[in-house]
């Protein structure tokens, strides 16, 4: 009796198909090639780093299975792993935020100015993030000899005798890096936030000055921002992306790897067990790590987000 | 014509802010909103302005103790020597200008291609592949840079490292490019389409006649986006033939030098960053537009 049922629901799912591709084929090419490149690209990748992590996985020979091996080894066995596991989270609690701050007070005032210079603005704090490589410049900035701008400046006001070790100093390596992302995270979520303020409708503002809504912060917490919702929401995955995936930044200025792996990240680790030891099984498990570490971060982001406004 | 009419209404009615709010402004805050929005302008052009100054920096200029901001007497030498070393490299600079150039166009143009037709079928139609975008919006969070070991052993597996596919096919997957386009193109009115399907267009000269052209900002957003990614890319370990990288490997193989480069490192990054200044300048009210459809609903 089941199976009857079974075939029959098949055969109607199946001339539905037939009806539904007939119908649909060409909205279903149009697709494809990005669906594709998709699986290709960002699916397969994500289940391929799943099954690894329980593997041991060299390039060269099959992987070999070993259970949670690699997870085992990650929390029990290797202390740098840790350290990049507290600096990615410090990035994540302290950059993360700061940076998304930034965008947002930032974008706030900005929608005050006049159109012409606003434009302008939006174009010096956009600059850094849109020039990709030139943070590399703060590493003069930063220098730890006399020469150094910071150094020198504090040198010449007294504040210090000797010049500090900026970027080779354990204690400080880490600030430094922290300020230069800082400095880049005025990006795409910045943009996102300047947009969201400018589309917001002026009549919600008149009708919430008749309401009784008194001055600017009170018009951002029950206008501004419950409007702009789903733009805050995109632009903390924006940074939530950004300050899990500090890499870039720590290996040009401090060096790879960092001075007793005080500026290691986990993306560092992953790149260190990837592409120079070849140990891709356990590179994949400390990929899997930090997918879940974002995914955790986002989930909690969106729901301190859903209580905006309220 | 028609149609012309329809969207170009349409777009004024979703992007005017004409007139200003009625809300008072306290001179308190003014001062607020000025004193930080200098503070944080110092911070954020400082440096670049310092990289500008130093390429324009003598020699005993960059050396001068104690160190200066502002150039003395300015001089071209650092861009001169720029130049000079470029055409000692050991391969041509004219090769990494040209990769940059090719891969920048090429993957820009298929990005915004294949991420706008991916679009058009997501956003105005409701089909089988419905459960798609969902996925694309969670992968936002997931960049290259995460996703790096694994995307290379694919890349690996289908045999293309060390190709100029390896930095063309990753890109083409941008899940930020589908993103911004599917939420941009939703605003296109559906009657514009029906109207061409009672005139018998399929859906491919729907999207390339009528939905393309009206969602011009949001390609052009895609196409800074994509060219400022792929201008500052370099050539990690996918790549170790030396004629297939890029022009920042170029520069920093220049910098990689002695002391005595300082000058001409930084003349060459602030080179590097002309293109996609120029770019945001000529996108920028475009991008503003589309990042206005942005948000991810929940």
């Amino acid at each position: 009796m089941e199976r009857i049922g079974i075939k029959k629901r098949m055969s109607v799912f199946l001339s539905g198909t037939g009806k539904d591709l007939q119908a649909n084929y060409q909205l279903y090419l149009l697709a494809m090639p990005f669906m594709i490149l998709f699986f290709l690209f960002v699916v397969i990748p994500v289940f391929m780093a799943i099954v690894l992590s329980f593997t041991y996985f060299n390039m060269l020979e099959m992987p070999q299975w070993r259970g949670i091996d690699n997870y085992l080894r990650m929390f029990l066995d290797d202390d740098i792993f840790i350290k990049a596991l507290v600096n990615t989270l410090k990035f994540a609690v302290i950059t993360g935020p700061l940076g998304y701050m930034l965008c947002f007070v930032l974008a706030w005032f900005i929608n005050e100015l006049s159109p012409k210079l606003r434009s302008f603005v939006t174009l010096i704090f956009y600059a850094p993030a849109l020039t990709g490589n030139v943070y590399f410049i703060w590493q003069y900035i930063f220098s730890g000899d006399q020469y150094g701008f910071i150094n020198n400046f504090l040198i010449q006001n007294g504040f210090i005798l000797e010049p500090i070790q900026w970027l080779t100093n354990e204690k400080y390596m880490l600030t430094v890096i922290m300020i230069v992302q800082l400095w880049l995270s005025l990006g795409v979520s910045f943009l996102a936030f300047i947009a969201g303020f400018q589309s917001v409708d002026q009549s919600l503002y008149e009708a919430a000055a008749i309401d009784g809504v008194q001055n600017r912060w009170q018009e951002l917490w029950y206008v501004t921002l419950p409007t702009m919702k789903p733009q805050l929401l995109f632009g903390a995955v924006m940074q939530i992306s950004s300050s899990f995936s500090v890499a870039a930044i720590s290996q040009t200025l401090v060096g790879f790897p960092s001075k007793d792996y005080a500026a290691h990240t986990i993306v560092l680790h992953i790149m260190d067990y990837g592409t120079i030891r070849y140990e891709m099984g356990y590179a994949c498990a400390l990929t899997v790590v930090l997918f879940l570490m974002m995914l955790i971060f986002k989930s909690i982001v969106s729901r301190i987000l859903a209580k905006v406004g309220e | 014509m028609v149609v012309k009419v329809a969207t170009k209404h349409h777009r004024k009615k979703l992007f005017s802010h004409a007139g200003r709010r009625r809300q008072t402004r306290s001179l308190f805050g003014n001062i607020i909103i000025f004193t930080v929005l200098a503070a944080c302008g110092v911070f954020m052009a400082l440096p670049l302005v310092y990289a500008i100054m130093n390429s324009f920096k003598p020699i005993e200029e960059l050396f001068l103790y104690p160190p200066r901001f502002y150039v003395m007497r300015p001089v071209t030498s650092n861009y001169t020597t720029l130049f000079r070393l470029i055409n000692n490299l050991w391969v041509p600079f004219s090769r990494y200008t040209f990769n940059s150039i090719f891969v920048c166009t090429v993957t820009t143009i298929g990005q915004i291609l294949i991420a706008s037709a991916a679009a058009y079928s997501l956003s105005k139609f409701k089909t089988r592949i419905s459960w798609f975008f969902p996925l694309v919006v969670i992968s936002l969070l997931f960049n290259g840079t995460v996703l790096g070991i694994p995307q290379y052993i694919v890349l690996n597996t289908l045999g293309i490292v060390n190709t100029y596919w390896v930095y063309i096919l990753p890109s083409l997957a941008s899940s930020l490019g589908l993103f911004l386009m599917k939420q941009f193109m939703e605003q296109v009115p559906m009657a514009l389409i029906e109207a061409a399907k009672i005139d018998g267009a399929n859906h491919f000269t729907i999207f390339l006649r009528i939905v393309m052209p009206s969602v011009k900002p949001a390609w052009l957003t895609l196409l800074l986006y994509a060219f400022q990614a792929i201008w500052a890319m370099t050539s990690g370990s996918t790549i170790y033939n030396e004629e297939l990288k890029l022009l920042p490997n170029a520069i920093s193989q220049v910098l990689s030098g002695t002391i005595e480069r300082t000058g001409a490192s930084a003349a060459g990054s602030v080179l590097l960053m002309i293109p996609p200044i120029l770019v945001f300048i000529l996108t920028q009210s475009s991008v503003i537009q589309t990042m206005t459809s942005s948000g991810i609903k929940e």
